[in-house]
């Protein structure tokens, strides 16, 4: 089944204000890009964005906080942006920030069809707070559930028309997660390839999540922290 | 002499066994990779996606694809594997890591923590560290004994948002190594080179159990 799209400005159609979006990524790694300009060319507001992260000031996810654009993030960590913390302390922006790995489940159960779970993270700490909690063999669980998003967006390394993604290194994150949750997924790719042309047993999310498919334009993949060893 | 946070880092890594898999924290734990005691080995996950991380890569071979949970560069070692984030706790909370080491504001004398809230000033998120404290079987607690303001940071109860709660067995300090007891107290087990019991006393407020000869912490250079 054909899922290619002209472009990221037809990939992106029906993105309307205050609707809610899942965006793949971790810091700035495996980040799509050229949907999160798009964003900003619609000019689209009201909206909650569901990422692990919110990009820095002047890349990633920091672009659509630039114009406003964002009114909740629902998010694990949200340093390295300064028009972010003066968005969240003025209270222009609203800020659910949730455990890393009650973030990756959510997505995942939002996917896979599973309204909620229970997991250990958080448990008496605020995150658990209005909750329901139960105990397992002795030990207590936050009951935690799955998202609603109208749209997600993700990034790969490599695709096919029929929408069978490949990722590369830790560029994967949270992206297999969001491709299964969204009602409609998008995906940006690197590289898009005709059908045969990845193996079968090393695609990563099946194009059965993938509603939409497009090769973006160009990719940046900005560095957040450049660390390096001396030779020698 | 209190340890340095090298020394802290040397300290805890004399705790790594052979076949491990550890996480490590931003920080203190990062250092950690750099003194893995001779004759073992241990692997590395990183809760961004990747078992098997190595060391910083050389100049210009640095990969925006590959970097670890400080967003930092990074390099794959030989076997490494990169999974997805919810493949990646589901490694933590099903407990298949053997050893976490993280960083800390706060430990109290039951072993809950508080690292990642500080009310009135801005909140930066969790990040990884609920589900790696609510989980892990093992967990370190790298930290300075006290904080800038010279308080104690080994606390009868934490004051600051809680990340977890009864989950820390272990603290190792610029000043000393504590275990922390499943019935409350810090235990007292091994003093940094040249630091006497009484400024060890004198720095924790919480509940601290001495007994006998406290020896002291072996270091190498």
């Amino acid at each position: 089944m054909n899922k290619v799209v002209a472009n990221v400005k037809e990939a992106c159609e029906g993105l309307e204000s205050g609707m809610t979006i899942m965006l793949g990524g971790f810091g700035l790694c495996g980040i799509p890009e050229n949907c999160i300009a798009q964003m900003v060319n619609l000019g689209i507001n009201d909206l909650t964005c569901i990422s692990n992260n919110a990009g820095v000031d002047d890349f990633g996810l920091g672009f659509l906080l630039q114009g406003r654009q964002i009114k909740k993030m629902i998010s694990s960590y949200v340093g390295e942006n300064d028009e972010f913390e003066r968005q969240m302390l003025s209270g222009e922006l609203d800020v659910e920030l949730i455990p890393q790995g009650t973030l990756a489940e959510r997505c995942r159960a939002t996917g896979a069809g599973i309204p909620a779970f229970y997991t250990p993270a958080g448990f008496g700490t605020e995150v658990a707070e209005g909750k329901e909690t139960r105990e397992f063999n002795g030990k207590m669980y936050v009951l935690e559930k799955a998202f609603e998003p109208d749209f997600a967006i993700v990034k790969a390394w490599k695709g096919d028309t029929q929408g069978n993604l490949i990722y590369k290194g830790t560029a994967r994150n949270f992206n297999p997660m969001m491709a299964s949750a969204g009602k409609i997924t998008i995906a940006e790719v690197e590289e898009l390839v005709a059908p045969g042309q990845l193996d079968p047993n090393q695609i990563h999310t099946p194009g059965i999540f993938v509603q939409r498919i497009f090769q973006g334009e160009k990719y940046e993949k900005r560095i957040e922290q450049r660390t390096v060893r001396i030779k020698g | 002499m209190a340890l340095d946070k090298k020394g802290i880092a040397k300290r805890i890594a004399q705790e790594l066994r052979d076949g491990w898999y550890v996480n490590l924290g931003i920080g203190i734990p990062t250092l950690i990779a750099n003194y893995i005691p001779q004759g073992i080995e241990v692997e590395f996950q990183s809760e961004n996606g990747i078992l098997g991380m190595g060391p910083f890569p050389y100049d210009g071979e640095e990969d925006a694809d590959l970097i670890n949970a400080g967003k930092q560069t990074i390099t794959a070692l030989p076997g490494a594997v990169y999974f997805d984030s919810a493949l990646s706790f589901a490694m933590i909370r099903g407990q298949h890591v053997q050893l976490t080491v993280l960083g800390a504001m706060e430990v109290s004398e039951n072993g809950d923590i508080a690292n990642w809230k500080i009310p009135g000033r801005m909140v930066k998120g969790m990040g990884g560290a609920m589900d790696l404290v609510a989980s892990a079987e093992n967990i370190i607690v790298a930290m300075m004994h006290t904080n800038k303001k010279g308080e104690s940071k080994l606390l009868p109860n934490c004051t600051l948002p809680l990340t977890g709660v009864s989950c820390i067995k272990k603290v190792v300090t610029n000043l000393a190594v504590l275990d922390v007891l499943p019935e409350g107290g810090f235990k007292l087990i091994e003093r940094a080179p040249g630091v006497s019991v009484d400024e060890i006393i004198a720095a924790t407020s919480g509940k601290l159990l001495i007994e006998g000869e406290i020896p002291e912490m072996v270091i190498e250079e």
